[in-house]
């Protein structure tokens, strides 16, 4: 459904290089505890235009649980150990890298939904990271070397998505028609 | 820092190139109701944004849907940020309220509201701020709250200050709160700022003026209301936000509205 927009929004602005102390808390990138059955790591490194890791970034999960059923249950700030809430965020390192430990969505849900935001970075992007193999009318509709940007790589530990804000090889960022 | 200093550009390059995208952006009569995120007097923006078109698609699942907060996610105090050292911190107290609104003029109701800022010398309680101000041992700068049933936050602050930052000689950022926001629905999803009326800062800085159009950035500056000031004890500023609308059917806002009501 094409939103009705009755109302002027309000523009968004970067998220600035001192984030690290209000948006980052305690278990935000574990949307499930280390060593869960079935848990796995979805991680990747941010690059910029000039393929240099970007050390202030954050980047934001949300996803279906495992069987595919969109979340709504509060509790993603004070985790209780037990309850999945779908949702999560990881700062990267000074490596530019972010890791998250979660839960593969289930088959009807086959994508992780990325937002991505970052110091230098004027509004948020978004990006989705498909499940390795996946097929589906959006990415068969992209060109060959655009789509391979949003499947996610099989790693020993789970999937790997490498997120490139700019370049020859640029992630492809997404706009819902609210742009 | 005289070293530092010689390398950076003046103040006078930044507006010249400031004016001339905005005298081009006039001309051209689209109307832009976001930042440019390829804004390039905001040299931090230069390798770090997309050069190809962001791809158009319907949002689907997930996407349709955005993360739930409750009481469990966020303290009452939280939303006072002049409580939470044991000490009042240094500076001008405020109340901060207002309603976040979809494109639709909804409320957004039970939703995370998150807020970070600098303190009342223009210094930030994070260890890559090298602002020789004074910290604040009673300030920590962040606080968070929910929006009740008629989509209303509100904070009670001390007025950041100014501070400088590198991005040319001189440069300064006008006094600003950054907002985290989330709707009803993932591509709702919004972090950006909220600044002062009258800042003489606004015109020369390169983040504010990243928003082209001058009506869209108008309204990222809260507005002075007697209404919120409390007598003796705190001025008060008013700041709606308005996010894009959803995208989900009136059926489905309505069963998940009364999910969380």
């Amino acid at each position: 459904m094409t939103p009705i927009r009755t109302h002027s929004l309000t523009p968004g602005q970067t998220v600035g290089p001192f984030f690290h102390y209000a948006l980052p808390y305690d278990g935000d990138s574990e949307l499930v505890p280390r060593g869960t059955p079935g848990a796995v790591r979805l991680h990747g490194t941010v690059h910029d235009g000039a393929g240099a890791p970007v050390p202030d970034a954050l980047l934001e999960l949300w996803q279906a649980d495992a069987s595919g059923q969109v979340v709504q249950q509060a509790g993603s700030l004070r985790r209780d150990g037990w309850t999945f809430t779908g949702f999560g965020r990881s700062a990267t390192d000074r490596e530019g890298h972010y890791s998250f430990t979660t839960l593969v969505p289930g088959k009807s849900a086959p994508f992780f939904a990325i937002t991505v935001f970052a110091r230098g970075l004027l509004h948020r992007l978004v990006t989705r990271a498909y499940l390795p193999g996946t097929s589906d009318p959006f990415l068969d509709g992209l060109d060959a070397d655009r789509r391979s940007t949003l499947l996610a790589l099989a790693d020993a530990s789970g999937f790997r998505f490498d997120v490139r804000l700019q370049g020859e090889d640029e992630t492809v960022f997404l706009d819902f028609g609210d742009e | 820092m005289a070293d530092t200093v010689s390398r950076l550009e003046p103040q006078a390059h930044i507006d010249a190139e400031m004016r001339a995208i905005s005298e081009s952006y006039a001309a051209g009569g689209a109307v832009e109701a976001q930042p440019r995120r390829d804004y390039a007097p905001y040299r931090s923006s230069l390798l770090r944004h997309p050069t190809k078109d962001l791809q158009q698609v319907d949002p689907e699942g997930i996407e349709l849907w955005a993360p739930v907060f409750g009481a469990r996610d966020v303290g009452e105090l939280e939303s006072d940020l002049t409580i939470q050292r044991g000490g009042e911190p240094v500076g001008e107290r405020m109340v901060v309220t207002g309603r976040v609104l979809d494109g639709e003029g909804r409320p957004v109701r039970h939703q995370l509201v998150e807020i970070w800022q600098a303190n009342a010398g223009g210094r930030y309680i994070h260890q890559r701020d090298q602002h020789p101000a004074a910290l604040d041992p009673h300030f920590t700068g962040m606080g968070r709250c929910l929006t009740d049933a008629d989509g209303t936050y509100r904070f009670t602050t001390i007025k950041p200050g100014p501070y400088p930052w590198k991005n040319h000689h001189n440069a300064w950022r006008p006094a600003h709160i950054h907002f985290s926001l989330f709707g009803t629905d993932f591509t709702q999803r919004l972090v950006t700022q909220m600044y002062f009326p009258g800042d003489p800062l606004l015109d020369r800085d390169p983040i504010f003026q990243s928003v082209v159009d001058p009506r869209a950035r108008e309204r990222l500056v809260a507005t002075y209301d007697h209404d919120v000031t409390q007598h003796e004890w705190a001025t008060g500023y008013r700041w709606d936000i308005v996010l894009t609308g959803s995208h989900r059917t009136p059926l489905e806002q309505d069963a998940a509205e009364e999910e969380h009501a």
